[in-house]
């Protein structure tokens, strides 16, 4: 299934929303007097397609459950859109709570923690984006030309493997290794014979590295995934072609791999640039510590701590309406710049 | 024109080189990533004055399962778990319930309104209410700090939905459709009785994916749980692993100290205990999984 993904990506021009729509199909008796050249009465299509409804109603039945919980908890919690332009109190409830506009952004933009909030956020996302974004291309690119077949499939099992672990786990395992105490970091230190090795979790300036880094080690293996799925779609005839105009493995990569996976790789390029601004709150909250607040203080732990913590519920909803829709406009831009460069598009 | 298997290539010295580098690479590779989780199993079982030391390299040193024993004793890593595995296999079941029959709904052509219904899903990806507005929801719905709540209302993975939809509209024939339709088949029947059985692959796929979300999730506990029965095994760890909140031992007397060992010790055999089901279950679904890519790789 993998495959069929891929050669949507890999179509240039056509967009990827409509090309996995696919044709559109039109009930027979649209069909057939199209076909005579008449003209349906407007009467004649609203009774076809009523018709058409009636007779495919299960499957309206098999969706109703995902079309019920998607209303239920994703665009129901949309009205309460409105607790950000309110003064929100949940004994007087969103329709008694006052309106104030936009006063609780002036406090958000106005407060001494917004201009650290966007600095850290975006410089971690896109740190984040940079490091991580080459590991699992070179990684399929390898994995793609190695021949024992056994070498090939431990490597595989041991790389996605620690896509699984939990965050919580992986923060866990973090602190273990990086203990200047007693972790791996600690031992190798003092293997160095450094005796007293610096604490880099608690050092402000190590937070990012440790996290961006620690992110390529868990997920590179399981992102490649895609990518060699992309690579095991190539022609074999183009790499015998290569072979008999005296390519050797070096530029067989260069010139056949790399090129066929550049539009997958700036299809899944431009879906995490959309999300710059949305860096996740949940591995970001566990490495948190005291030392390391003015680093690691993002939108979204923000968010968290003063609606969830703090009870400022219409602060945090303000704060976090404003990351939503910045994110979705930075995707529809990011989207649109894609379009005009003429590469494929996400829709 | 003889076949290009029969040209018989002189090993070049960039060949060589290559294969030198890539083969030494990929076992760098390896070490970086099988190193540090190995490390981790056999310092579980040391002694952990031994860890702390840096005399455990390779194989646990001073054996002990104290750590493990440990463990035992906490009964809330316990109810941490049963939760977890409950969670697991409802929040499962339920989102292959609820995700596979509208992928399926959604790749039929023929259904009225389908970019509609569509655009409902995928925009959701995209935009929501937001936390507080989700939270009250949640509140107002009457389930908040249940059990449910961990199974239900965001059941709904559409990037599933993406990926089955994709493998039906790619791996299910036209005609086979065609042909049960004139024989006068339903379209639940058909679902139910042609096109799951041929979908094991993606069954598999997504089974797979959702059951590790639910093992590992955390965040909509912390937001949504606050009855210490309820708790899922993440919720838990936490506190052991990283808030430090299990054995607090301050002061310096030989008691304390032997306690902060021991929690150090702990901390290692719990990430063990933690991790290690999800791990076993991989390699079984793997099968499946990589089938689905093959199947998917003949089709394309």
């Amino acid at each position: 299934m993998f495959q069929a993904i891929i050669a949507s990506f890999q179509q240039k021009g056509p967009r990827l929303f409509h090309a996995a729509l696919g044709p559109k199909r039109k009930g027979a008796v649209h069909m057939a007097a199209k076909a005579a050249g008449e003209k349906l009465s407007k009467k004649e299509i609203l009774v076809s397609t009523w018709r058409r409804i009636a007779r495919n109603w299960g499957l309206y039945l098999l969706l109703l459950p995902a079309v019920v919980l998607l209303f239920m908890f994703t665009y129901i919690p949309m009205y309460g859109i409105q607790i950000a332009f309110k003064d929100f109190t949940p004994k007087a409830g969103i329709g008694g709570s006052p309106w104030v506009g936009f006063e609780h952004f002036q406090t958000f933009f106005n407060s001494f923690q917004v201009k650290s909030l966007f600095t850290n956020t975006i410089s971690l996302s896109l740190y984040s984006l940079i490091a991580g974004f080459p590991f699992p291309i070179f990684l399929a690119l390898a994995m793609n030309q190695i021949r024992v077949k056994r070498f090939k499939q431990t490597l595989q099992v041991a790389t996605y493997l620690p896509h699984f672990i939990s965050t919580v786990v992986m923060v866990g395992m973090l602190l273990v290794w990086l203990s200047p105490s007693s972790g791996l970091y600690g031992n190798l230190a003092k293997l160095f014979g450094v005796q007293e090795p610096p604490n880099i979790l608690g050092m402000a300036g190590a937070f990012q590295s440790i996290y961006v880094w620690s992110d390529v080690w868990q997920h590179a293996g399981w992102d490649s995934i895609i990518y060699i799925a992309a690579l095991a779609a190539v022609d074999p005839s183009l790499y015998e072609a290569a072979t008999v105009d005296g390519a050797g493995k070096w530029q067989k990569i260069k010139y056949i791999d790399i090129p066929f996976l550049l539009p997958t790789a700036v299809i899944l390029l431009i879906m995490r640039a959309g999300n710059i601004m949305n860096v996740g709150f949940e591995k970001v909250y566990l490495m948190q510590n005291p030392l390391n607040t003015m680093v690691s203080e993002i939108i979204a732990t923000y968010v968290y701590k003063i609606g969830i913590i703090s009870n400022q519920y219409s602060l945090s909803a303000a704060v976090g309406l404003f990351n939503n829709v910045i994110n979705f406009v930075l995707l529809l831009l990011v989207n649109q710049a894609s379009k005009k460069m003429g590469e494929t598009s996400l829709f | 024109m003889a076949s290009l298997g029969s040209i018989k290539r002189q090993v070049t010295w960039n060949d060589l080189i290559f294969n030198i580098i890539l083969y030494g690479m990929s076992i760098i590779i390896l070490l970086i990533v099988i190193y540090p989780l190995y490390f981790i199993v056999i310092a579980s079982f040391s002694n952990p004055t031994e860890v702390a030391n840096g005399k455990v390299w390779f194989v646990p040193s001073q054996f002990t399962v104290d750590g493990y024993k440990e463990i035992m004793r906490h009964s809330e890593l316990w109810t941490g778990y049963r939760n977890t595995i409950v969670y697991t296999v409802l929040g499962t079941v339920i989102g292959l319930a609820v995700n596979i029959p509208a992928a399926y709904a959604l790749s039929r052509r023929d259904l009225v309104g389908r970019k509609l219904i569509t655009f409902f899903f995928i925009f959701t990806m995209f935009f929501n209410g937001g936390l507080i507005p989700t939270y009250f929801t949640i509140r107002d719905f009457g389930l908040y700090d249940t059990f449910w709540v961990m199974v239900l209302p965001f059941s709904v993975a559409v990037y599933h939905i993406i990926i089955a939809r994709t493998f039906f509209d790619s791996s299910l024939p036209q005609g086979i459709l065609d042909a049960a339709q004139i024989d006068g088949c339903g379209n639940l029947r058909f679902f139910f009785q042609i096109a799951l059985p041929l979908s094991k692959a993606v069954l598999a796929v997504i089974a797979l994916y959702t059951a590790v979300s639910q093992w590992n999730a955390y965040f909509n506990a912390l937001v949504y749980i606050r009855n210490e029965d309820l708790k899922p095994l993440q919720l838990v760890i936490r506190n052991i692993l990283i808030t430090n909140q299990a054995m607090a031992g301050t002061g310096d007397g030989l008691a304390a100290q032997e306690a902060r060992r021991l929690s150090e010790l702990m901390k290692y055999a719990v990430i063990i205990i933690s991790t290690v089901p999800i791990m076993c279950v991989y390699p079984f679904v793997q099968k499946y999984f990589s089938q689905g890519v093959m199947i998917g790789a003949i089709k394309g």
